[in-house]
This record gives C-alpha cells, sequence and structure tokens, in this order.
C-alpha cells in the first residue's frame, strides 16, 4: 500500500494563538511550515474572554508586534473597543486592552495563514512524534563547549517528523507543540462531563501517550469560562455603560492610528449580590471543584465565582462585565462569572444579577482540564531539554492566557526557524522585555497553576513600557528577519531624534526673566532662582514637555511618538537611572555562563535540596540559578568557586 | 561576581590589643579617604578649626589613601563628622597584589568592640558593605589568588560559615523583635499586593486618595523602623553580650542576686518573659560590658517531673554558657546538688558567690576553694545579696576575667548586630524614598518597587527570601475580577 509521505522544516500541532505566530515566523523567515489543527474552524479562536491586551498583556501584544509577530495587527483590525488602562499611573503600567470581535480575529487571522508563502494548512490530529538517536553526540557536546557555542548536552534524540491519525508521516527537522488546552481535555458543567477540547472542539487524545513515550513529563491544569448569553434577554438599562476611548491608540506600530477610529461597541457593568452568593453557597457540593472531581490547578488570578464567593466571604459583592462577542453576534460574553456549577444553578444564579433577571444562556459556563508539561523541562529558547528540534508553547507550557501564548509561540517559532538554518537562538532576557520575564519564570520557577504575566513579575518594568517596544526590541526582529530595513531604520531615526531632544533640552537655559516667571507662577509653579534648563523645569511635577513649549523658543517638529519618549526620559530619569543601574547588576550575573556538562551530583559542597533543583533546571547562567527557589546565595557562591575550579 | 567593596571586621573581638578591619573592592580607598586623616593633616585641620572654624567636610587634606603607593602603612585618625574616633594605622595593598586580588585596605585600630563596632558602621555608611560570610575568600579564589586544589575548603568554608551566619542571625533575634519585623514585613507586602491588585485590575481596585493613605502608614512603619535601629545600639534587637547563667541550689540567693544587679545598675536593658517558662533572661551593662544573664531553676535531686524539666534546662543553659555564676548559700553544709554542680562547671570559667555571708558561714571560701582543687578558672566572692555587700567586687572579678581573656563572647552576635543594623537602614532608607515619591505626586507604581526593597531588606534579618510572597499575598488578600 503507498504510504503517505511528506516532506517539511517545521511542524507545528495546534492553530491556536501560539501555533499561528510560531508558524508565521517560520514561514516568513523562509522555512517550509505545516500547520496542523483538528479543526480549520478553530483557527485563532478565542474560546474564553474576548479581550486581546490588558494589563501587563498589552506589553506582550506591544512586544509582539516590535518583533514582527501578527497579533497586535490582527487585533487592530477586528478591535470592538479600545481602553487605554491605567492612564493615571506611571508609563510603564499604561497598557492597552481591546474588546474583539472575535468570530472576525479569528477569521482575519486565517486569512493571513492561508496567504502566507511556505505555510500550509492541514486538518488533523497529529497523534506521534518520529524521534531518531542523535549521531555522534558526545563529540558535539565536547567541540561545542570548548568553543562556546550551544551544545546539546542531554539531548539524546532529535526530531525526525511526525505520524497523523490516518497513518502518513511528515517528515521534519522541527516540531512546534501549540496544543493548547486540547491534550485529553474534558469540560465539566456540573455533573455533566464531557470529552471535548474549548467549545466543544474535539480533543487530541493520542498525542499525550505519544508525549510520555518520549520521556515528556506530563502535569494536568484547568481553567474556566462564564456563560455567553442572548443580547436580547438583557436589560442593560440596570447596568452601567462602559465606553471605549474617545482616541483610540492601535497596538501596532504599522497601524495608522486613523485607521482605529471606529465606531466602539460598549461593554456594561453589574454586580453580584448576596441573594447570587446564597445559591452558590447552598449549591457547592455540585460544584466538581469543591466535590473533588476535577483533578488539575486552577489559576488563583481568574477564579470561579464559585471561589470568588468561597474564598472573599466577606465581599456583598463582585464586578460583572457584560461584553459583546463579536458586532454580528447577539452572544455576550458574562465577565467576572466562570463557574463549572450545574445548568439549573447557572441559571438561578446568572438570574439574581442585575439586567440579567430574564438571560438566556447560550453556551454554559464550563471548567475545562488538560494535559501539559512542566516548563522545567525547556531551555529558555522553548526546546526541550531531550529532544532535539522539539519546542513547546502556549497552554502547553502551563501558561494561560491568548497574549502569553502568542509571545511563546513567536519566540518558539524564531528559534525553531533559527535552529534549523544553523543560526544562533535568541534568549530574551528579564531586562530587554516581559516576555523574557515571562520565559524565564515559565521556565526556571516552580508554578503550580497556568501562569498569567503581570506587571509585578517584571523587576525592570519601569524599562519594560507599552510605549517603547519597538525601541527595545525591533532590532531583534530585524535581525532574524521578521522586520524590513524600512522599519528598522525607521526606529533607528525615531531613536536619533529622541536622543537629540533630550540633549537639547538639557542644555537649553532659560533665564529668570520676567515674561518666564510670569509663566512659571501662571502654571502653578515657584519662579525660577536662577538660569534653569528646560530639562529641569520638566521635572516638576506641574509640568510636561508639551505645557513648557511657550518658553522653548527653538522647538523642532516632532511626531508624537518621538515626544512621548522625551517627555518620559526627562520626567522619570532619577527612577529609569536607578533602574538601569540594577539592569547592569543583574546582566553581570546573567553573563556568568555555566558549562553545559556541569554534574550538580558532583559538587558536595552545595546543599542536596539546592543541588536536585539544579540538576533538574539546568540553568544556563549564574543569574538564572539564582532564581531558582531553594538555591540560597551561599550555595551560588560554592557553585561559582566550583566553575573556577574546572575551568 | 559583585565588583562592590566589602567590609568586614578581620580579628577576632576582645577588649584588649589590635583589631583589624578590612576593606576590599574597586572603592576600598575612596572610602577609607572618606573617615581617614593623617597625622599631618589633622594637626592641619585642627590648626585651621582654631583659626577659622572650618568644618570637616570645607577642609582640603593632603595626604589621600588613593594616591599611597602599595604596601605602604600610614598613621593617622578615623573620623567620624567632626569626632575623632581612634587612632590607627591604614596599610595599603593596591590590586592584584592583595589577598582578594582587589584593592584593599586595613585599618588597625584599637581592639575594643565599641571602636570596631563604630569604625565599621563608618565604613558602610561611606559605600562599603557588610560581606557576607566567607566572601574575602571566596573574592580571594575567584580572582585567582588560591590554588585551585584549595577549592574543596573554600566552598566548605562558605557553605559552613553561612549557614552559622544564618542560624547565628536567627537564633540570636529576640521573640518580641522578630515578631516586630513580621508585623512590619506584613503591612508591607499588603500594601504592595494592593497597589498591584489596582494596577492589574484597575476597574475593580480604586486608588484615589491612596498616597496619602500610605503616607501615614509609612510613617508609622518608619517610627517602628528607626525604633529598632536605635535598639540596635543599645543591644535591645540581640541576645548580646556574654552569655552568663546564675546556677546553684534552690534558696541559694539566685534570684535576689539578680534583682540586686539589676536595681543597683539600674540599667535594665530588657527583660523577656523567657523561651522557657522556668527560665528568666535579662541584659544588663556591667562595668562597660554587657552581660546577658539567665538565671535558671535551682539544681537539686529531686522525683518531681517538672522539678526535673527546670534542672535539666539549667544544666544545658550552664553548659552552653560563656560565663556561669555558682551561688552558694554559706550558711547551708555541701551536699550531694554541690556536688552535681561541680560536675556542671568541668571546663567552664565561672564565679563563685558565697552568698548569706553576712549570716553564721556554714561554708568557709577556704572550704570551697578546697573542694574545687581541680579546676582553675575561677573566683570566689563574699557577698550579701540582701545587705547589698559585695557587688563591686562581683564586677571586678567578671572584668579581670574578660580582660585576662579568660572569658570571651561569640563574635557572630557583633557582626550579626552589624548586619541587622544595615538591613534595618536600608528598608529605612527605602521607604524614605516611597514617601518622596508620594510628595513629589508620583502615581502609586512607583512605590511599590522601594516598598518591595523595604520587604526584602526586613526579610534578611528574620532569614527570609522573597519567593513568591507578593503573587500569593495578591491572589490571598484581594479578588480579582475580570
Amino acid at each position: 500500500m503507498p504510504e503517505f509521505r511528506e516532506k517539511a522544516d517545521v511542524c507545528i500541532i495546534g492553530a491556536g494563538h501560539a501555533g499561528c505566530e510560531a508558524a508565521l515566523a517560520c514561514a516568513r523567515i523562509g522555512l517550509q511550515t505545516v500547520i496542523f489543527t483538528v479543526n480549520i474552524e478553530s483557527i485563532a479562536m478565542m474560546p474564553c474572554n474576548p479581550h486581546i491586551g490588558g494589563s501587563s498583556k498589552g506589553h506582550l501584544v506591544r512586544e509582539i508586534d516590535a518583533l514582527g509577530g501578527e497579533m497586535g495587527k490582527n487585533i487592530d483590525k477586528t478591535f470592538l473597543q479600545s481602553k487605554m488602562l491605567n492612564k493615571s499611573k506611571g508609563p510603564a503600567v499604561h497598557s492597552l486592552r481591546c474588546q474583539a470581535d472575535k468570530a472576525e480575529y479569528s477569521r482575519s487571522m486565517r486569512m493571513i495563514l492561508e496567504n502566507q508563502d511556505n505555510l500550509t494548512i492541514k486538518q488533523t490530529e497529529v497523534c506521534e512524534l518520529l524521534l531518531e538517536d542523535m549521531e555522534d553526540m558526545d563529540t558535539v557536546s565536547e567541540n561545542s563547549s570548548a568553543d562556546g557555542k550551544k551544545c546539546h548536552n542531554g539531548q539524546n534524540k532529535k526530531i525526525a517528523g511526525v505520524k497523523i491519525l490516518t497513518g502518513g508521516i511528515y517528515e521534519c527537522k522541527a516540531v512546534i507543540l501549540c496544543t493548547g488546552t486540547y491534550l485529553n481535555a474534558r469540560c465539566l458543567c456540573g455533573e455533566a462531563i464531557t470529552y471535548t477540547g474549548p467549545n466543544g472542539m474535539q480533543s487530541s487524545t493520542h498525542l499525550s501517550d505519544a508525549l510520555k513515550k518520549a520521556g515528556i513529563v506530563l502535569r494536568r491544569f484547568k481553567t474556566g469560562t462564564p456563560a455567553r448569553m442572548d443580547r436580547r434577554s438583557i436589560d442593560f438599562s440596570k447596568m452601567e455603560e462602559q465606553f471605549g476611548d474617545e482616541r483610540v491608540i492601535p497596538f501596532s506600530y504599522e497601524t495608522d492610528p486613523e485607521d482605529v477610529q471606529i465606531r466602539q461597541e460598549s461593554c456594561y457593568l453589574t454586580y453580584t449580590n448576596e441573594t447570587t452568593h446564597d445559591i452558590i453557597r447552598a449549591n457547592l457540593d455540585r460544584s466538581p471543584i469543591y466535590a473533588g472531581v476535577i483533578e488539575g490547578t486552577g489559576p488563583r488570578y481568574c477564579p470561579s465565582i464559585e471561589d470568588k464567593v468561597v474564598k472573599f466571604s466577606d465581599k456583598t459583592r463582585h464586578q460583572v462585565f457584560v461584553e459583546p462577542e463579536g458586532r454580528y453576534s447577539n452572544e455576550m460574553y458574562v465577565d467576572g462569572m466562570s463557574s463549572s456549577l450545574p445548568e439549573d444553578v447557572q441559571l438561578a444564579m446568572y438570574r439574581t444579577v442585575p439586567g440579567l433577571e430574564n438571560c438566556k444562556i447560550v453556551r454554559n459556563a464550563y471548567a475545562i482540564e488538560y494535559d501539559c508539561i512542566d516548563p522545567g523541562q525547556l531551555h529558555l529558547t522553548l526546546e526541550c531539554k531531550h529532544i532535539k528540534g522539539l519546542f513547546s508553547a502556549g497552554q502547553f507550557n502551563g501558561s494561560s492566557g491568548y497574549e502569553e501564548a502568542a509571545a511563546q509561540g513567536l519566540m518558539a517559532g524564531i528559534n525553531a526557524a533559527l535552529e534549523i538554518q544553523g543560526r544562533e537562538q535568541i534568549v530574551l532576557d528579564r531586562s530587554q522585555a516581559y516576555i523574557g520575564v515571562l520565559i524565564d519564570d515559565l521556565v526556571t520557577k516552580e508554578n503550580t497553576e497556568p501562569y498569567r504575566m503581570m506587571t509585578s513579575r517584571a523587576e525592570y518594568r519601569l524599562l519594560l513600557r507599552q510605549d517603547n517596544a519597538d525601541l527595545r526590541l525591533r532590532k531583534i526582529g530585524y535581525e532574524v528577519g521578521l522586520i524590513t530595513r524600512e522599519q528598522y531604520e525607521h526606529v533607528c531615526e525615531k531613536k536619533k531624534q529622541i536622543e537629540k531632544e533630550i540633549e537639547r533640552l538639557k542644555k537649553t537655559v532659560v533665564g529668570a526673566s520676567g515674561d518666564v516667571q510670569e509663566f512659571m507662577v501662571s502654571m502653578g509653579s515657584s519662579p525660577l532662582r536662577t538660569g534653569t534648563s528646560l530639562a529641569e523645569i520638566i521635572c516638576r511635577p506641574e509640568f510636561t514637555y508639551e505645557s513648557v513649549a511657550a518658553i522653548d523658543k527653538e522647538r523642532p517638529h516632532l511626531s508624537e511618538a518621538v515626544i512621548e519618549q522625551v517627555n518620559i526620559s526627562i520626567k522619570y530619569e532619577g527612577y529609569i537611572e536607578r533602574q538601569i543601574r540594577q539592569v547592569e547588576q543583574f546582566k553581570k550575573m546573567e553573563k556568568r555562563l555555566i558549562p553545559e556538562g556541569i554534574q550538580y551530583e558532583d559538587i558536595s559542597g552545595i546543599r542536596i535540596e539546592a543541588r536536585q533543583k539544579l540538576a533538574k533546571h539546568r540553568p544556563v547562567s549564574i543569574g538564572q540559578a539564582s532564581r531558582i527557589s531553594g538555591v540560597s546565595p551561599a550555595d551560588i557562591s560554592v557553585l561559582m568557586v566550583y566553575i573556577e575550579q574546572k575551568r | 561576581m559583585r565588583t562592590d567593596t566589602i567590609a568586614a571586621i578581620a580579628t577576632a573581638f576582645s577588649e584588649s590589643g589590635i583589631g583589624i578591619i578590612r576593606i576590599s573592592g574597586d572603592d576600598a580607598f575612596r572610602i577609607a579617604d572618606r573617615i581617614f586623616f593623617s597625622k599631618k593633616d589633622i594637626v592641619r585641620w585642627n590648626k585651621e578649626k582654631e583659626k577659622t572654624g572650618i568644618k570637616k567636610a570645607a577642609f582640603q587634606k593632603m595626604f589621600f589613601i588613593e594616591n599611597a603607593k602599595t604596601f605602604t602603612l600610614h598613621y593617622g585618625y578615623i573620623i567620624d563628622g567632626e569626632t575623632v574616633i581612634d587612632e590607627v594605622l591604614i596599610s595599603v595593598m593596591r590590586a592584584p597584589k592583595s589577598y582578594t586580588a582587589e584593592n584593599v585596605v586595613e585599618i588597625n585600630c584599637h581592639g575594643g568592640i565599641l571602636i570596631l563596632q563604630k569604625i565599621m558602621e563608618l565604613v558602610i555608611r561611606n559605600g562599603a558593605r557588610t560581606a557576607e560570610p566567607g566572601e574575602f575568600t571566596k573574592r580571594a579564589f575567584l580572582n585567582g589568588r588560591m590554588d585551585l586544589s584549595e577549592a574543596e575548603a573554600v566552598m566548605d568554608l562558605i557553605q559552613s560559615k553561612n549557614e552559622f551566619a544564618l542560624r547565628a542571625s536567627v537564633d540570636q533575634l529576640k521573640g518580641s523583635v522578630s515578631s516586630v519585623i513580621k508585623e512590619l514585613r506584613s503591612r508591607i507586602i499588603y500594601e504592595i499586593a494592593f497597589i498591584e491588585s489596582a494596577l492589574d485590575d484597575p476597574e475593580n481596585y480604586d486608588t484615589n486618595g491612596y498616597g496619602e493613605k500610605l503616607y501615614v502608614i509609612l510613617d508609622q512603619l518608619d517610627r517602628k523602623i528607626k525604633e529598632l535601629i536605635s535598639h540596635a545600639d543599645d543591644g535591645r534587637i540581640l541576645k548580646e553580650g556574654i552569655q552568663t547563667v546564675i546556677i546553684g541550689k534552690p534558696n541559694a540567693g539566685k534570684s535576689s542576686f539578680l534583682n540586686e544587679l539589676l536595681g543597683e545598675e539600674k540599667a535594665i536593658v530588657t527583660d523577656i518573659a523567657g523561651t522557657t517558662r522556668d527560665v528568666l533572661e535579662e541584659n544588663i551593662r556591667l562595668g562597660g560590658l554587657s552581660l546577658h544573664i539567665i538565671d535558671t531553676a535551682g539544681i537539686r535531686k529531686t522525683d518531681d517531673t517538672i522539678e526535673k524539666i527546670g534542672v535539666e534546662k539549667a544544666r544545658k543553659y550552664a553548659l552552653e554558657a560563656d560565663l556561669i555564676i555558682y551561688i552558694v548559700d554559706s550558711s547551708v553544709d555541701f551536699d550531694e546538688s554541690d556536688e552535681d554542680i561541680l560536675e556542671i562547671l568541668k571546663d567552664k570559667h565561672f564565679i563563685v558567690l558565697l552568698n548569706k555571708s553576712d549570716l553564721n558561714m556554714a561554708v568557709t571560701e577556704q572550704e570551697i576553694k578546697e573542694r574545687l582543687c581541680d579546676f582553675s578558672d575561677y573566683e570566689v566572692i563574699k557577698i550579701s545579696a540582701l545587705q547589698h555587700q559585695g557587688m563591686e567586687d562581683f564586677e571586678e572579678a567578671v572584668k579581670r576575667m574578660f580582660f585576662k581573656g579568660e572569658i570571651t563572647f561569640n563574635n557572630e552576635v557583633v557582626i550579626t548586630s552589624m548586619r541587622h543594623k544595615e538591613a534595618l537602614m536600608e528598608a529605612e532608607e527605602s521607604i524614605s524614598m516611597v514617601k518622596q515619591s508620594i510628595k513629589a505626586g508620583m502615581s502609586e507604581d512607583f512605590y511599590s518597587v522601594d516598598l518591595m526593597d523595604a520587604y526584602a531588606a526586613l526579610g534578611r534579618i528574620i532569614g527570609e527570601e522573597l519567593g513568591d510572597d507578593l503573587v500569593n499575598e495578591i491572589f490571598e488578600k484581594f479578588c480579582m475580577g475580570k
């Protein structure tokens, strides 16, 4: 019987937000790429909340865009409402969040994929990884550690291809696992359990066993989603209408700001009450979580309404946002009330909420359980530590959220491509990008729940702002091959203008003349004592770059983007400089590399617990080692002495 | 590795001889220059001061360690502000020819604990930080100043010194201080968690007017931390001083002796209800020495279970003591229990107090000495706690033993105390930065960075790492909505 056999460079398993970015990155860098999905309709599907962005997630989207990813561009084309969050706070925590038209978002991304050169979409289930032994393993590792290049110590297998459900084979050099919540998924709605993926999609049942056979350790996580309701059954007059920003700022650096000034849809705010909570409490025994039916670990940051009521019993009400799912759909998403209670309880509980008294549920809330890996098995490049060419990204790596998934997908795609091309792989560090923080946290720290990005996780957040992602990352995107020369030069020019303008403001001194003093007082500030630079005046709390225009005679014409950077750099200079100094310290430790072949069992000076942790995570650098929980500063000192001795 | 500048007291503490403070790192010379005046400079400064009243800061020195040749020794004074702290010799060793292969300065000063501590603090205030345990050796090794074969030994040294320091840090901390620090930390992390929750879920948590509210809280925290810092100076933070245990038979007069000691000196630093119910601990200053005194249950043969426990405790404390005060009721004959006590005294430094010496003496000094013919490091003093007699003799005896070097106390306590103070000052500094940010009208996200630093600094005192504290606090205390 003739065998179905194809060849490709990279196979991507799963076409969610991680898979899409991974596939586009590989194809755009020039590799023959195949993306597999169990259902074409589920490409870039948003099975849970209808937002892209939000606090810290907005940063991720900007970074994806700066590196040449697709998410920002796609949401700019398909959003319903846009808000810049935390506008009253410092620039580091401004975050863009959009309500997406889910169907449009998915359709638009599918079109991008379908029309991408070098990319093939295939609807089928991948059920097996084809591996082969690494040739001349020993020589590889010894030679490459000597000249400092990445070696594949510990990787004793490599990817040869994948096998699909029909028996067909795709030969390839790299595989990127982006299986999201599909692996061995089961959905729970009270007593009703279905073995499906999100949104009733077919789950993927064969791959888990294949991965286990390949030596990959899996674990089980859970998450949940609230009900969707028929818009016509909701009384919005009992809720507070929530509008988008008057002037919308696009996510992508490529989007013309004029294109996003559209008619926006509203969201609505309402609250639960004690009656709601009473119903929930009375029925907790029917909740699969509280009845112990669910074994997976759920996220604490996105608690079900049951969890909120139990854990925060002193709160008399919780916020509920009712949000549109799409312009051409009557479905409304009930944000803040995810649940796994049975259908009858759900309906009763939702109907206690003002405005939802007569609501009709289109889709029930449910919890979903799925297989994922402990990302400690990955390198910071998102490549599996013991299988060369096997990468993974997204919820499969134990994260949660579309943006977190897309960010990993992009990095896994880039690194798979670079590896195949024999180029040096890219690891963003914690001082370069939220993406760096995300991946370092996943790989280095112990996570017991789906990981979500938060600005508090980024220790250098004053430098990692959503407004400067292009300045931070465009160069890397350009070197990888996802950003055009023109785009890159544009950023270089922007950078030059910013520096020049800051320099000018520091040098331009205004004297304490009559009209200047008058201006100072009129702005509610104190008069100048002596000649003062414009930069110093902008530093005062009463001023911004824009507001000193009256006394700045030689001001050049600059773009809004440049002005924003100049203003931030000057106003927050002290704080920013402190962080830059911290980053210098941090970089020193990141640059102290640990030899890959190191045998931690042999270092008797390190405490046993720390030895085990180090052996499990196999950190790349002293800096990364110091972030592993259970490794003390003394252990790090000993490690440094040991490395020095062996050098 | 960090190339910041570290300092430590390199010699053992004692009230005699010379003490050395070692500074190593890029800034070693600059730091030394900030606090050191050569003999000639002092003379010049004093002359000018007489004429013009010039302050130290404005005075132009002639001599700088920075310009000194390597392997030279310089005579002069350590100055804190306008005050001379000590007359010293400073040796200069330029990188790479020094123990650590970095720039090294050694301040040879007078060996008193107080002076060493003062100079050390001055060095820290001027830009060094207290070295981690074993850090000089580690630097020496990493900078290639030691043979590779010594790596094993270096690694062992680092680990054991660190473990010891960590234990010392936590063990020596008074229970009450530890709980104050925990309380401070829990308040700080709560505020950070609130700020971060509000940033994460701005539609759910409102920060209107939060700055002012936080400012009030910070004022309270600031006061507490300042209090702790001042306590660090007068020894109220650590179980500091010569570990002194009072033992004796029941009714020998142990408690009245202690009361006498405390009453006369009026220098009670604190009284802690002991970790155990039957032991009382006090800190006193006696003729310039600091004593951590533990009063134990009377020792006697007993079948009473509870009393037995008390006796066992007394024994345990006595074994760990630097100095034992053995109180003998001179009006009562020696018996089996005294024999037991003599067992405990073996290899220990002790003072025998013949109490109730105003009464008819059943046991004489001579008799005691005969019984103690196997012992050497002790003194016998007659006192009457009730009649306030013999206390001066006791004080003199303690001092004599200390200065002879017969009793010392643990170096680690002083080092720990300095580390704690450094951490407290760091926390204070961070809190004041937050206050500045609030005053300058900065938004909430600027507060949490410095608050986190304060939290981390306080954590070092009680030996706690950061871990996922913040994320846990956020999820535990704040309900995330959307």
